[in-house]
């Protein structure tokens, strides 16, 4: 993988290194802009408002649980 | 060993590794990222707060509809004994985003200084875990809640670690439910152990001492740090 994108990139070492680094560093951004949010958001402890079987009285917005944290 | 085969491994190796480098990028992200994000948010809340303070000295102490001013900030807490930069704006409400702010208000209890049972949770480690240390207080120990108008001092008594599912700590008298309350209580919550979400330490204190807000009037308890 690594190796057939290094073939693959045009240009000289020193030009090839410099897109290697420019894509490394996107990819980079990306998971921390967007997909480490997201998998944080899907991860079980930051759920704190599904009401439990106790929580039917409850006004609601009051969460059920103590919050994660 | 054959081409192939040598092409197979070496492609599951560089997967594996990629993989185990985006885990630990995350790790970064969850315990270095966030806090950054976090610390913006309270530099925000705290300039948005001071306006809002001194435009209205006399005005509200609290959010006067909870629900419409989630996430907005209305107090500041401090934990002096455990150094003088332990001091966060308390934002309305205890979602997701709210915490990611700052420490929130838990919905529906009581505000600074009223009877009952004031509730407010924080990340432990995440965030800029402003309830880090918060299994460094002692009984004894003050935790100073600052609102327009006041400041309220109170007196941590106990610390203890339940199961996430004790919402009756946030009652107006604790684990009794629908009992009127005649105390004026304050309830820290955050994550534990560390890096984890398996339990919740709890610190519970009472109110010991009000002071209202003037040109030069600090609360003993910030005199000390200060």
């Amino acid at each position: 993988m690594y190796a057939w994108l290094w073939r693959t990139l045009p240009g000289p070492v020193a030009a090839r290194l410099l897109q290697y680094l420019v894509l490394l560093a996107a990819v980079v951004v990306a998971l921390f802009l967007w997909v480490f949010p997201w998998v944080e958001s899907q991860l079980p402890y930051s759920e704190v408002t599904v009401p439990g079987p106790e929580s039917t009285s409850a006004p609601s917005g009051i969460p059920s649980e103590l919050p994660a944290g | 060993m054959s081409d192939a085969v040598r092409t197979v491994l070496r492609g599951l190796g560089q997967t594996l590794i990629t993989a185990g480098v985006v885990v630990l990028l995350f790790c970064v992200y969850e315990l270095k990222f966030t806090s950054a994000y976090t610390a913006q948010e309270q530099k925000k809340l705290d300039k948005a707060l001071v306006k809002e303070w001194d435009a209205a000295p006399t005005g509200p102490v609290g959010p006067v509809v909870p629900a419409s001013a989630s996430g907005t900030g209305f107090a500041r807490v401090y934990l002096p004994t455990l150094g003088r930069k332990e001091v966060h704006v308390v934002v309305e409400g205890v979602g997701h985003d709210d915490l990611k702010k700052g420490p929130g208000h838990f919905p529906g209890t009581a505000l600074p200084g009223q009877v009952g049972n004031l509730v407010i949770s924080g990340h432990r480690t995440t965030y800029g875990a402003p309830f880090n240390r918060l299994d460094e207080l002692d009984p004894g120990d003050a935790i100073v809640v600052e609102t327009r108008t006041q400041f309220f001092t109170y007196t941590v008594q106990r610390l203890f670690v339940v199961k996430p599912s004790a919402i009756g700590v946030t009652y107006p008298v604790p684990d009794r439910r629908g009992v009127v309350p005649t105390q004026r209580l304050l309830t820290l919550t955050t994550c534990n152990p560390k890096y984890s979400a398996k339990t919740r330490l709890i610190v519970r204190a009472v109110l010991s001492a009000t002071l209202d807000k003037g040109p030069g009037v600090v609360p003993p308890a910030l005199q000390a740090v200060a």
